[in-house]
């Protein structure tokens, strides 16, 4: 399936987009999406980052041992940056990375030092406000030695834009014994291209834990984060919780390389589609003996006016290693539908269960508003087999 | 007494082929009645017409329930109006626990799902995911809670004893007659249907008629007790060759 074409020239630049002195100044509407989307007073946080279009807006830590700062402002004052700047994704691997190199819209930049291991989430938010951006970021997270980190980064856009892209690099560096839990949670809209390019370099006895979520419509995503678990004993694991809506273009990949001995990986990928295109992609290469990992995707069909694509691949440079996958497609089980109307619920109830239990990979570190929002509109969703 | 439930003459088709050949009976409100026969003879078939699965299709007759044609209804409103059953195999739901389940079930009649758990040591299963991994009894277990807590009038039980060991018939049993209202003086507000082959569950719940179903249709109805030992004795061969058939 070709990648749906993005004409990056179709976009202006986000910087020539006014954006307000401050959070209190976005309409009422706009606040209450990003309360929903994890921005909110009452959750408590270590740390938070807001971006509007090319702009930081809010950018505050809250403990010590923590950075948080725009990268605009860590290029020029943590001296290592040169260490991580486009080291874990390559600024000539594709046209969006070339352009995010070339003119750059600011991103966030968080570090936890060594031994320091946060309780709760940081919490990061790149929104998109104004009509016909492209949107251009670099972020860099760097988990220092024994060091942990929840991070939470929600990405939306003003609930009437007409089309806008999303280009979001981001280098992730998991050092030695640190872990990094980080969940991506999408509302883009309809009319919205996303190119998010990722990659994760994970060091001895360290721990990556990827979930990403993307429930709403969105005219296309593409992505497929690279991880490297290059130490001893390092390991990674992947979720996937997809609603693919008609009109929608979703193309998620993982590509996990164990490079050292002990590693091990899991991806994991639950899609349920209503129509439009979804491909699910997953990769892992064993390049060191002794290694582990697992595939799994699995993918609901709600209608026969889309495409499901499960894609596994399994690589082995070593003969020592367990690689193993499970993919599957199918419609929803006629049993366990009639199986919940026989307790009293009508098809849609039964059927909107079914799917929520589906998608319901636990979430670590979601705020309650946000998982009602998405059993709101899971429950809502008006579903036919 | 009125009855509860009143089947006419009913006739059902599955994926074209007739199992069922006018079928009647009628279960007063307060009984249990229980059907025996082998596997194949059409007993699933019956449960699953009278909870109205669309696979089942009625060729003739009539589902009478509570005074209402219920024939043509679907299985969430016959579900609503007082029917409930229990699957041989149910299926498993993945992520949904068995706690969501109950809660769907449960009407506002004050059941708590939290006591009524513990009372039958099936606590620690509430957030399961329902019916994964569950042994035979467990399953069964599983089922009748969500029974007890739907609290039907008319209780359906597909093979109740099948599969389950023997330390937790006991349990089992226990737990239909509290369904069925079996501890409480007549006059009972619960019927029940059963259906076995094996005749166990006689020893746990008691029945008070019985039925044999042959190639779709009732050969033999009568005391259940005296039908039982009939078919120990003398096996399903025995019911075909009975003269009593032609009354039915």
């Amino acid at each position: 399936m070709a990648e749906k074409k993005i004409d990056l020239k179709a976009f202006k630049s986000a910087k020539e987009a006014k954006v307000p002195e401050d959070l209190s100044k976005l309409s009422p509407e706009e606040r209450e999406r990003l309360r929903l989307l994890g921005l909110d007073e009452n959750i408590p946080h270590e740390g938070e980052y807001v971006q509007v279009d090319a702009k930081p807006l809010l950018c505050r830590r809250k403990v010590e041992g923590l950075e948080v700062m725009p990268i605009s402002q860590a290029l020029k004052s943590f001296d290592k940056i040169g260490d991580y700047l486009w080291k874990a994704v390559s600024p000539e691997k594709d046209e969006f990375t070339k352009a995010a190199a070339e003119d750059l819209d600011d991103g966030y930049f968080i570090r936890v030092l060594p031994g320091y291991k946060l309780v709760y989430p940081v919490q990061t938010c790149l929104y998109i406000r104004t009509d016909e951006i492209a949107q251009k970021v670099h972020n860099i997270v760097i988990v220092e030695e024994g060091a942990e980190l929840n991070l939470i980064t929600s990405c939306s856009v003003h609930p009437h834009i007409s089309s806008a892209l999303h280009i979001g690099i981001s280098e992730f560096y998991v050092k030695k014994g640190g872990k990094l839990t980080f969940t991506m949670v999408h509302m883009w809209g309809e009319k919205v291209a996303v190119r998010p390019r990722t990659g994760i370099i994970v060091e001895e006895g360290g721990t990556y834990v990827s979930t990403y979520v993307s429930l709403f419509p969105v005219n296309t995503i593409q992505t497929a984060p690279v991880c490297r678990l290059t130490g001893e004993g390092a390991r990674a694991s992947f979720a996937t919780i997809i609603a693919n809506h008609p009109g929608s273009h979703i193309d998620i990949g993982g590509e996990v390389h164990l490079e050292a001995e002990n590693t091990r990986t899991e991806i994991i990928s639950r899609n349920v589609v209503y129509g439009g295109i979804n491909i699910a992609r997953g990769k892992i290469i064993a390049k060191a003996p002794k290694v582990k990992g697992h595939l799994e995707c699995q993918g609901l069909m709600l209608s026969d006016e889309g495409l499901m694509m499960a894609i596994p691949e399994l690589d082995s440079h070593y003969s020592d290693v367990e690689l193993t996958h499970e993919a599957a497609v199918g419609k929803i089980a006629r049993e366990e539908v009639e199986y919940l109307m026989a307790r009293g619920l009508t098809e849609d109830e039964a059927t909107s269960l079914i799917v929520k239990g589906f998608l319901s990979v636990k979430i670590e570190g979601l705020s309650q508003e946000l998982q009602k929002q998405i059993d709101k509109t899971l429950e809502l969703a008006k579903l036919g087999f | 007494m009125a009855n509860l439930l009143e089947i006419r003459d009913l006739w059902v088709e599955v994926e074209g082929r007739e199992v069922l050949k006018g079928i009647s009976l009628e279960i007063p409100v307060g009984e249990t009645h229980i059907i025996f026969g082998r596997n194949g003879s059409g007993k699933t078939t019956l449960l699953m017409t009278i909870m109205g699965f669309p696979t089942y299709k009625v060729k003739h007759g009539q589902i009478i329930f509570k005074g209402e044609d219920i024939t043509h209804l679907p299985p969430y409103e016959r579900a609503k109006r007082g029917i409930g059953i229990m699957f041989q195999r149910p299926p498993t739901i993945k992520g949904v626990k068995l706690r969501e389940i109950l809660k769907l079930c449960a009407k506002e009649n004050g059941v708590k799902i939290e006591e009524l758990a513990r009372a039958f040591q099936f606590e620690h299963f509430l957030d399961r995911e329902v019916n994964k991994g569950f042994s035979g009894g467990e399953l069964k277990k599983s089922e009748l809670l969500q029974l007890l807590i739907q609290d039907p009038d008319l209780v359906l039980l597909d093979e109740p004893e099948s599969g389950v060991d023997l330390e937790n018939i006991h349990l089992i049993g226990e737990m239909i007659k509290k369904l069925l209202q079996k501890d409480t003086h007549r006059p009972r507000k619960k019927s029940g249907l059963i259906i076995t082959h094996t005749g166990f569950i006689l020893k746990y719940v008691a029945a008070d008629l019985g039925y044999v179903i042959m190639n779709g249709e009732i050969y033999c109805k009568g005391n259940p007790i005296e039908i039982f030992e009939g078919i120990q004795k003398f096996g399903y061969e025995g019911c075909q060759q009975c003269l009593r058939r032609c009354e039915f």
